[in-house]
């Protein structure tokens, strides 16, 4: 986790990685494999956005995958309570880098009316978030717009790729 | 006033059993007649589902009430399609009564209200928690567990 974002040291010709790291960027944007961690009411929410009414597959995040060693994107959709903390960790850590993670509602994204004894406090108590999906539940224009928020970070940030030396 | 209600009410009626007619009809059974009116009522009354087993914390009751606990069912009846509940009190470390002989469903539900108010019910078969992890301390929905009292699974994690 550590190594997440760090740009690696670019051995010559920095023309080309570049324009490769681009190159890079906009394939993985336009490719997400979304995982969702479906816990609550929300799912309902990320059901009417992924189904052909709205249609996340516009955004290339269609194909839903429900191993998170096949995915990119951990969605983590609803209310996450202590009991299942340890399992959204585990199933963080599980996926392939690279990887990066959703707060899908309130719930997620800060505990929302949940204040008590059983409601983790938000995803990113245990997990770097990269993008926060506000509403209760957020409507799926709202989901698209982190979307494309997300699709924006990924296009920007520095990208890892295996072969690249350090 | 259903005939199934009035054959109730003559059965125990002599037994002084409160009884309410307020959203349902409502019965409050001493202690010692609750098996002997579950019996009646599953046999006779047809009511043949057990809807719901809750408790109700009252910390501090009034005066001439002291039992901190009280137990709350609910049945249905298919054939008369009416639904009654049924209350009776508990002090603060008194064991409840099981009706895991009766209805099968009271297992899981006794087994909850054991999980939020630390209710220990006689001769259940497996009381263990159900809801929360074994490693929770204390029972989440006494009225003197702290509102927002928060013990995480992982190690060190700060959740305010
Ligand atoms: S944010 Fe609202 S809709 Fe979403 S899981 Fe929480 S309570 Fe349900």
């Amino acid at each position: 986790m550590e190594k997440r974002g760090a740009r690696v040291g670019v051995n010559g010709g920095n023309f080309f990685t570049t324009k490769f790291d681009s190159i890079l960027g906009w394939a993985r944007k336009y490719s997400m494999f979304v995982y969702p961690f479906v816990t609550a009411c929300c799912g309902m929410e990320y059901i009417a956005a992924a189904c052909s009414h709205f249609d996340i597959d516009r955004f290339g995040a269609g194909l839903t995958r429900f191993s998170p060693r096949q995915s990119d994107v951990l969605m983590v959709v609803g209310t996450v309570s202590h009991k299942l903390a340890p399992t959204l960790r585990k199933i963080y850590d599980q996926m392939a880098e690279p990887k990066w993670v959703v707060a899908f509602g309130t719930c997620a994204v800060s505990g929302g009316i949940y204040d008590n004894y059983s409601t983790l406090q938000g995803a990113d108590k245990i997990l770097p978030v990269d993008v926060y999906i506000p509403g209760c539940p957020p409507r799926p224009e709202t989901v698209f717009e982190g979307i494309m928020k997300l699709q924006e970070k990924i296009q920007s940030q520095p990208q890892e790729w295996r072969w690249k030396k350090s | 006033m259903e005939e199934v209600i009035k054959n109730i009410l003559e059965r125990f009626g002599n037994r002084e059993i409160k009884y309410k007619d307020k959203d349902m009809w409502t019965f409050y059974p001493d202690k010692e007649y609750f098996f002997d009116f579950v019996d009646y009522i599953k046999d006779y009354g047809e009511f043949d589902i057990l809807l719901d087993i809750t408790a109700v914390d009252y910390l501090e009751w009034t005066k001439e009430k002291k039992d901190r606990f009280e137990m709350v069912y609910h049945f249905l009846s298919l054939k008369y399609n009416i639904r009654i509940r049924v209350k009776y009190t508990l002090k603060k470390d008194e064991k409840g009564l099981t009706l895991t002989s009766y209805y099968k469903n009271a297992n899981w539900l006794e087994r909850e209200v054991y999980d939020m108010y630390g209710i220990v019910f006689e001769g259940h078969p497996d009381m263990r928690r159900i809801l929360m992890y074994d490693e929770f301390k204390g029972f989440p929905l006494r009225k003197d567990y702290p509102l927002k009292k928060r013990q995480p699974r992982i190690k060190g994690l700060n959740d305010d």
